[in-house]
């Protein structure tokens, strides 16, 4: 190869270089857009609005939470609860006015009832049930007289399948 | 029986990512269950779209039913929808209100003046504030009140003839039947 190929190759990557660093600049424009200026009261505020939004979810776009998102439900939602804020609610009273309009869906963290006991425990249930699986075999192999060994050793047989 | 149960196994993961798909199709998975169903619909007092300085309220509404049509021009699927509530609004049975969602009034009227308006009554809603107590989270979306100003029905979406058709027809149906 000669070295002048390797030259003139080189402002295409530089050109390149050049536009993923004005790709990686709009990035941050476009994430610096969904944060407009509120004017909290002080910083523990501040705090707990990002702290509060971070639990909430986009109804829009729904695996975003309200403070990432960029729709324009979710600005409006941020400005309501910052004005919920400022009129001295508390957190679970902001939830309680989200959920009754847009009903748990709203919430990251499901709360525990009825309709949502699969979801709390069908994973533990699962497992469970994985784990009685496994249980079985074992006493079963056991039963049969099988030492761990000859399982070790039969396991790449070909004869269970 | 054991060398069947690895298959069985399969099968119950294959039927539970069947269920899935078909479930997926079935249902809008971004459509949120309202909370406001069959509760009264929330308090609301909105200028009218073509004469602002006049205001119309919940209570000016009460007495009879309606479709509450949440639209706007930059919604996409509003246009989808639109031709089908046009042909359907004579013969739906109950008034049909345009709720113009966070819309410029300018952009809004010009949007109808191309589409025609089927609409029997506008209000506007430039901030989306009060669209927040309805659950409102995009256009299209549509609320059928009866006549005591208790939300029946919700639908998030366009309007397709197909929704019209299996939805909101029976759900007016059953509404007009209860309460004559």
């Amino acid at each position: 190869m000669k070295p002048g190929i390797g030259y003139r190759a080189s402002p295409a990557r530089g050109l390149l270089f050049a536009f993923f660093i004005a790709l990686l600049t709009c990035a941050g424009i476009a994430h610096a857009q969904a944060i407009e200026p509120m004017s909290f009261t002080d910083h523990t505020q501040e705090l707990r609005f990002q702290h509060l939004t971070h639990q909430l979810r986009c109804p829009m776009c729904q695996n975003e939470t309200l403070a990432d998102s960029n729709a324009p439900i979710a600005r409006d939602l941020r400005n309501q609860i910052f004005k919920l804020m400022q009129q001295g609610k508390s957190d679970e009273e902001i939830k309680q006015y989200l959920v009754a309009r847009y009903s748990n869906y709203i919430l990251y963290d499901p709360p525990l009832k009825p309709g949502t006991v699969l979801l709390w425990f069908g994973p533990l249930a699962i497992l469970l049930a994985g784990a009685g699986v496994v249980l079985v075999a074992i006493r079963k192999r056991r039963r049969e007289g099988v030492d761990t060994k000859t399982v070790g050793d039969s396991a790449d047989n070909g004869e269970d399948w | 029986m054991n060398r069947l149960l690895p298959f069985i196994g399969f099968m119950l993961l294959v039927g539970l990512f069947g269920f899935g798909i078909w479930w997926n199709t079935r249902h809008d998975p971004n459509a949120i269950p309202t909370p406001l169903l069959n509760k009264p619909a929330p308090a609301f007092n909105l200028p009218k779209l073509y004469e602002p300085t006049q205001t119309v309220s919940k209570a000016d509404l009460l007495g009879q039913p309606y479709l509450l049509n949440v639209f706007a021009s930059w919604c996409i699927e509003c246009g989808v929808e639109h031709p089908v509530l046009t042909a359907a609004a004579p013969s739906l049975g109950v008034k049909l209100v345009g709720y113009n969602y966070k819309d410029a009034p300018a952009d809004a009227k010009a949007w109808l003046a191309a589409h025609g308006s089927p609409y029997a009554l506008l209000i506007a809603d430039e901030s989306g504030q009060t669209a927040i107590d309805f659950g409102v989270y995009g256009a299209p979306e549509s609320f059928l009140v009866d006549a005591k100003g208790v939300i029946r029905f919700k639908h998030i979406g366009p309007i397709t003839p197909d929704v019209l058709a299996t939805k909101v027809k029976p759900a007016i149906a059953a509404m007009l039947k209860e309460t004559p």
